[in-house]
């Protein structure tokens, strides 16, 4: 079965995100989201407290004190600014941002999301900001691998796994398709793979809705 | 004449006592107070509550605050990272109590404590375990958890410049949770790169008014810090 490489997601994810935007990308794969932004004017923002962030430093010009809340070496553009905690998820929380990109253990069909505990017994939890982005930008996009190694799908009826946030995603953006979270359901907009609606839709285990070009609603 | 510089790390810290509360900033390591951390450990205060957004690094700084088992409970965001073993192996033992907050709820309840706010609700969290037992509220359609603020007997806090009024200025991300716990302490302590004389800060500049901080200490040497 064809799929999308996560660099082909992240290519993806990023036409997306318009000329002039505020974001969030989330530690891990997302953060391959800034890769792709091209030329537009797009800001990024981490919630450790910076915003205007650039891409890595060049080897030898890391500053410990320019971090992203990934722990990673980052830059400052021009016109970039810092500021204090609360601020930082002041824009979060307070509807700020544009659009978050974040990675997913599950997504369930009303958009709730899980990602940041697997509730596994001896699983030391932690959070970080994960509940304050998933609830805060006025769109939260997740980016995930559709199925599970075990090829399990990680879009759900309801996630098994602690939630994030409860209906809180927007978008989801898969290896095989796009699909947009509405209050009738999951809408396919885009299928990246060589397989049909049907087959996505049995791969999934959950009901879906046909709008792609190709497909019924979006015909 | 107001001076809050204080001569020596031992002397910033000497009255932080067992079972204080106490908060330290950083994020990683990027603002980490690492000399006060070790004059804290230097110290012996015992049976302590620490509110830090993470629960250490490596071997070195709030780790080998952990590590010297000074520790009772950890207030934090993300305990967790491929180099938290000192506090990972103390949590898998029992001997360290977790209380996990969402990064953003850490920030407001420290600001709320800081502002004399008495509670908030917030919309993050809700619906998830770290609600649980929470008080809950729809408003306007939307729903939130009541969180209430956290407050210190301490706060440790670093900062690139200060001067005799304790008026503060940091450097790049290394910003992040001073601000708001030098709000929220009844003691704030802050080691600094430089002290300059009082007027050379840009008053437009200052980003935490000296009325914040009790005692400001001088760390020359780099490696120090």
């Amino acid at each position: 079965m064809k799929r999308l490489t996560r660099v082909e997601m992240a290519q993806r994810v990023a036409r997306d995100i318009p000329e002039g935007a505020y974001v969030n990308l989330g530690i891990g794969v997302p953060t391959l989201v800034a890769n792709h932004i091209g030329d537009r004017e797009v800001i990024l923002h981490s919630e450790n407290g910076v915003i205007g962030m650039g891409p890595a430093p060049a080897p030898g010009e890391e500053d410990g004190d320019l971090i992203n809340a990934g722990k990673q070496f980052v830059t400052l553009l021009p016109g970039g600014a810092y500021f204090h905690h609360a601020d930082s998820f002041a824009m979060m929380r307070g509807g700020h941002l544009d659009y978050c990109v974040l990675g997913a253990f599950q997504v369930s069909v009303r958009g709730d999301l899980a990602n940041w505990h697997t509730g596994a017994a001896g699983a030391i939890p932690a959070v970080g900001g994960a509940m304050d982005l998933a609830i805060g930008a006025k769109k939260v996009f997740v980016m995930m691998e559709h199925l599970t190694k075990q090829g399990e799908s990680k879009i759900v009826q309801q996630c098994s796994y602690p939630l994030t946030g409860m209906n809180c995603v927007s978008r989801i953006y898969t290896d095989l398709a796009m699909l947009d979270v509405a209050a009738e359901g999951l809408h396919v907009r885009e299928i990246y793979s060589d397989i049909g609606f049907e087959e996505l839709q049995e791969l999934s285990g959950v009901p879906l809705i046909d709008s792609s070009a190709q497909g019924g609603a979006g015909r | 004449m107001i001076d809050k510089t204080i001569p020596s790390l031992s002397a910033a810290v000497a009255d932080i006592h067992d079972g204080a509360t106490v908060m330290i900033g950083g994020f990683g390591a990027a603002g980490m107070p690492s000399a006060l951390i070790d004059a804290l450990i230097e110290q012996g205060a015992r049976e302590l509550t620490i509110i830090n957004n993470n629960a250490g690094n490596g071997d070195t700084g709030l780790a080998a605050l952990l590590k010297a088992r000074r520790v009772r409970k950890i207030i934090c965001s993300f305990p967790r990272q491929t180099d938290s073993h000192v506090f990972d192996e103390l949590y898998r033992r029992g001997e360290i109590e977790l209380e996990l907050v969402p990064q953003g709820n850490l920030a407001e309840r420290i600001r709320a404590a800081g502002a004399g706010i008495g509670g908030f609700y917030t919309p993050t969290g809700y619906g998830t375990l770290l609600a649980e037992g929470k008080e809950c509220r729809e408003i306007n359609g939307r729903h939130y958890v009541f969180e209430l603020p956290l407050r210190a007997d301490f706060a440790l806090i670093k900062a690139l410049k200060a001067d005799r009024w304790g008026n503060l200025v940091y450097r790049k991300t290394a910003r992040n949770f001073g601000p708001i716990m030098a709000t929220a302490a009844k003691t704030t302590i802050v080691q600094v790169d430089h002290v300059v004389p009082i007027g050379e800060l840009d008053p437009e500049a200052v980003v935490t008014p000296g009325i914040f901080v009790q005692r400001v200490v001088l760390v020359a040497d780099k490696e120090q810090r």
